[in-house]
């Protein structure tokens, strides 16, 4: 094209008029629809993300809800609220589904909302298989709890150790349950994963180089590189299982009696189950960065240590699974090892600490509810962080392993430094999700309440450990002397409680009846906010160039933005990895009920293989015929004809062009 | 021992309340034995290090509360923060790193050092070997005598160690992984199938103490209990005497004879072992010596007579999972039961 061509072309830009015509177009070419059959198919990374957060704080209050039965049960000595069945059963249930169906898709979920929309795209990468990650983890939860119901929840802990776990021991169907929640969440998870990775990379706003992206995208970035290395072996370790019990299939990874080895679980489990806290925790730490830099009106102290910070973490945390071992009968050097990469890991950690706190120490504080959850956080995480010392100490942890100390300090370090955090993320966001403000007092109050109500039930704890209180015990005789803290967390469960009410009646009046909030209710920095609450499906109509390092408090009044992707078909914009200069126009996908077939199929698959080895090959044909048809649909020819006005990608910067991509 | 008293204080005061009882029996903080001893010192120099750190942290947030300018969202935020302050901000971050790295270097050292003495203990030979077997859910114990092993004395979920004596523990399972624990003495470890291990330890101070399971073991983790008895070396030398011992028979025609042969005769002996009987099942507790231990079903119940009766009628009530059956016998066979049972002492 030459350049008067361009020039021409350029005159009829951006007038009011086309604005709205072409506002018009966008609305209806992502359109999804409306009725019970488009909202099955609906991929659109919000409609997704909020179905994942939703879904997630489901989980949360039914395992909340296991928690405080848990609490009452253990509330006096030699009580018999629940026997160990039941016991055993809720306490299962309650880590398995904690973990596997509430923190992490709920901290995934928040990605697949906000990260396209922060880094300044239309659609997240892979949006069809976003909706089948989500159908998954919804079957995997509703399997966890059908079972809970039916009385073959999984009673052989979260951890699910072998030989406790295996065909000998492990009775009934109940273990199996428990491998087949984790290997579907997990296929979940991986493709979560994925997508935010290649989005993260390859459609970032231009101008967004890798040294502009906002803390929180670069958290969900190493998360997620995090869940690929970590999650293969979980899932690898669940199907082990399941075929070790399996009747029919009877292999013997983990029978001690013919050759197989109970500490291999253990390797495989942790290898997985100890990156898995920091994928919890690394999405809160980029919330943090995010809620600290709004609150306290100033970017971000110590940007790159931050970013150094989260990839260090993610580094370090695959080598530190052993210290969930040290009461094994392994050699003692190669525990020390693990002694000093635990203990490794506090650095990175503790950089990210002060680098928050010197944020806030040179800050303007706007206290509101989002800061006040962050100020919880730090109460509480920073003492989790310091115990987790204690536990990287292969003598101490002798004495404090598979204690009550071990369960404070893991509530201390995934309550306060995840779910603090998490809860400040709502409060901040939600203007964002629905268009409306949650009312701040009741915020306030909620924060106050939860952190009184978690210190009650959780700091006894510490004492309880070390006066010699075992984890996973469903009653302890009156003479240890453990009623009386017991009682305290008991009660504490009850405030903590009566906090997650007031956030549900919080969410549930705001979103009926709150201030309807502006684009940017925080006055905050990051490119999400330059879009309507809630955004429109596309996003962004304009897709804005990044100009510094903090997107909004930087921009310009007259800042160039992204004119001619096509209006009738999906396009997303697609830029290079590092600076993030504009590369090619790429077409994405719509709806599709593919995704929720494949998901029907995959997730029968797993759970009929407890039954049968059959269910293997039955799948597989199934899912192909599934797959067969969502690549159908996905290729070009099907699509809506083109019917551009533009063709060009061009940068409009007040009419005069600048840069011209293909 | 001055110096860790107020600091047990501090921290029961924290909490704001003090387990009633915690009069030594089960306690990580309250040792009895020169490995508990080093453990328990070096969770207090844990404990100061990382209190000062939180104080150090929390009092700077909330001077910061006091003394920073308040805002709004309408504020203009600072992008381009004034360098001057930005570069002192960033030594004194660089210079709390630095610290921090130090702290977890001596911590590091501090913890190798402590690990090393609590294991020393193994290097030279022990004074007394005991073979401890984990099941689902009680500990079997047997006193090795490896000259004699005539000798060996078995026995169930109890321990007595002679104080000022070096104990090697053998640990192994044939079911499930089981942890032993005896926190007043040594830290614990896992009873792992096909990886038999061991630990040494001494005790010091005469008494009793409480061990536990601390590895989730099925139904009954909770009631997996041991009692630990240690005492003089002279006492402990009496009991084992008192272990090597078969029991008399009950003399013809008393209760206790009649109580024997219910034992013999019903489904008891399929599972428990009594010396100097036909009694020789390996499934539950030998219960050779059964009246002179203070506790039955691994720690959960007081040894009496009406303890003994209800465990033996309804053990399901009491332990719900274990693999002991429901009996029906009538009162006086029941009678008779508990009557030969407590004279095996």
């Amino acid at each position: 094209m030459t350049k008067e061509e361009l020039e021409q072309k350029q005159s009829s830009d951006i007038t009011p008029e086309v604005i709205g015509s072409e506002r018009a177009i966008l609305e209806r070419t992502w359109d999804n629809g409306k009725g019970f059959y488009a909202w099955l198919t609906d991929c659109n990374h919000k409609s997704v993300g909020i179905r994942y957060i939703v879904t997630a704080f489901i989980f949360f209050v039914m395992s909340g809800s296991l928690a405080v039965t848990m609490r009452t049960q253990l509330m006096g000595p030699e009580n018999r609220i629940l026997g160990p069945d039941m016991y055993n059963q809720f306490f299962t249930t309650h880590g398995t589904s904690m973990m596997f169906l509430f923190a992490v898709p709920v901290m995934l979920g928040m990605g697949v909302y906000l990260v396209p929309l922060m880094i300044g795209t239309r659609e997240i990468a892979f949006p069809r298989m976003n909706l089948y990650s989500y159908y998954l983890f919804l079957f995997a939860g509703i399997l966890l709890f059908v079972a809970l119901i039916l009385n073959i929840g999984p009673d052989a802990g979260w951890f699910a150790y072998v030989p406790l776990s295996g065909p000998e021991f492990g009775i009934g169907k109940r273990v199996d349950v428990w491998s087949q929640v984790v290997s579907i969440t997990e296929i979940s998870a991986l493709a979560v994963a994925v997508n935010i990775v290649v989005t993260i990379f390859k459609q970032r706003a231009p101008g967004m180089s890798l040294s502009r992206m906002p803390l929180y995208v670069w958290s969900m970035l190493v998360t997620a590189f995090m869940i690929i290395f970590a999650m293969p072996a979980v899932m690898l370790s669940s199907t082990l299982l399941s075929m070790d019990r399996l009747s029919k299939v009877s292999t013997h990874f983990f029978n001690a009696a013919e050759g197989g080895d109970p500490l291999l679980w253990q390797h495989l489990f942790w290898f997985f189950g100890h990156p898995e806290v920091y994928i919890i925790f690394l999405p809160a730490t980029g919330f943090v960065s995010m809620i600290i830099a709004t609150f306290a009106r100033r970017r971000t102290f110590g940007y790159t240590a931050l970013v150094m910070s989260a990839i260090a973490t993610a580094f370090i945390g695959f080598g530190v699974w052993v210290h969930h071992m040290f009461a094994t009968p392994l050699p003692q050097l190669g525990q020390s090892i693990f002694t000093a990469s635990s203990m490794l890991i506090v650095i990175p950690n503790g950089v990210q600490i002060f680098c928050w706190v010197t944020t806030l120490w040179l800050g303007k504080w706007n206290i509101k509810a989002p800061l006040v959850w962050i100020f919880g956080f730090f109460g509480i995480f920073v003492l989790g962080g310091l115990t987790g010392v204690m536990l990287a100490s292969v003598p101490l942890d002798t004495q404090l392993h598979d204690t009550f100390f071990v369960v404070a300090h893991f509530h201390y370090v995934l309550i306060g430094g995840g779910i603090f955090p998490l809860f400040g993320a709502i409060y901040y966001w939600f203007p964002k999700m629905t268009g409306r403000m949650l009312n701040n007092t009741a915020g306030v109050v909620n924060a106050v309440l939860m952190f009184i109500g978690f210190n009650m039930v959780f700091f006894p704890m510490h004492i309880l450990g070390l006066d010699g209180m075992p984890r996973r015990v469903y009653t302890y005789a009156t003479e240890t002397g453990w009623g009386n803290l017991n009682m305290l967390a008991t009660i504490g469960a009850y405030v903590m409680a009566i906090a997650a009410i007031v956030f549900v009646v919080n969410v549930v009046y705001s979103f009926l009846r709150g201030p309807i909030a502006g684009d940017n209710p925080w006055g905050a920095d990051t490119l999400e906010w330059s879009v309507s609450s809630p955004p429109p499906t596309y996003n962004y109509q304009y897709i804005p160039e990044i100009e510094g390092p903090n997107a909004l408090w930087d921009m310009t009044k007259d800042h160039a933005v992204v004119t001619g992707l096509h209006l009738y078909s999906r396009e997303l914009l697609h830029t290079t990895i590092h600076d993030a200069s504009p590369e090619k126009r790429h077409q994405t996908h719509g709806p599709s009920i593919f995704p929720l077939l494949t998901a029907i199929i995959t997730a029968g698959g797993f759970i009929t293989f407890m039954f049968t080895p059959w269910s293997v090959p039955t799948a597989m044909f199934l899912s192909a015929v599934c797959l067969f048809g969502w690549f159908w649909s996905n290729s070009t020819q099907h699509r809506p004809p083109f019917a551009s006005i533009k063709d060009n990608l061009i940068y409009d910067d007040g009419g005069v062009p600048r840069e011209v991509a293909i | 021992m001055k110096r860790r008293q107020p600091a047990r204080g501090v921290l029961f005061i924290a909490a704001g309340l003090v387990a009633s009882s915690c009069g030594g029996r089960q306690s990580a903080v309250d040792a009895a034995g020169i490995q508990a001893e080093r453990l328990e010192s070096l969770w207090w120099i844990f404990f100061w290090v990382t209190a000062v750190v939180y104080v150090v942290v929390m009092v700077l947030l909330i001077v910061a509360f006091f003394r920073n300018k308040r805002s709004n969202e309408e504020e203009r935020p600072d992008t381009i923060p004034d360098p001057t302050r930005e570069n002192r901000a960033t030594r004194i971050v660089g210079g709390a790193v630095a610290i921090t790295v130090i702290t977890l270097f001596v911590l590091m050292i501090t913890s190798f050092r402590a690990g090393r003495a609590v294991n020393s203990l193994g290097e030279k030979p022990p004074d007394l070997s005991i073979k401890v077997t984990g099941h689902q859910w009680w500990w079997e114990v047997e006193y090795q005598d490896e000259g004699n092993p005539s000798n060996n004395v078995t026995t169930a979920n109890e321990l007595h160690v002679p104080i000022g004596r070096t104990v090697k523990i053998m640990l192994q399972s044939n079911d499930v992984i089981h942890s032993l624990w005896m926190p007043n003495l040594h830290g614990k470890k896992d009873l792992v199938p096909i990886y038999p291990t061991t630990f040494y330890f001494e005790a010091d101070k005469p008494g009793n103490y409480w061990g536990q399971c601390a590895e989730f073991c099925g139904y009954e983790h909770a009631k997996m209990r041991i009692a630990i008895t240690a005492e003089s070396p002279e006492d402990f030398q009496t009991w084992l005497n008192a272990g090597r011992r078969t029991p008399p028979p009950p003399s013809d025609g008393t209760v206790e004879s009649r109580g024997r042969d219910i034992f013999l005769q019903s489904v008891c002996a399929q599972c428990h072992t009594v010396s100097g009987t036909n009694a020789a099942g390996r499934v539950g507790p030998n219960l050779t010596h059964i009246a002179a231990r203070p506790y039955i079903a691994a720690g959960s119940l007081q040894n009496t007579g009406e303890n003994l009766e209800a465990w033996i009628t309804d053990p399901q009530h009491i332990k719900p999972g274990v693999y002991m059956p429901m009996n029906q016998y009538s009162d006086d066979d029941l009678l008779a039961l508990t009557a030969y049972l407590k004279s095996l002492k």
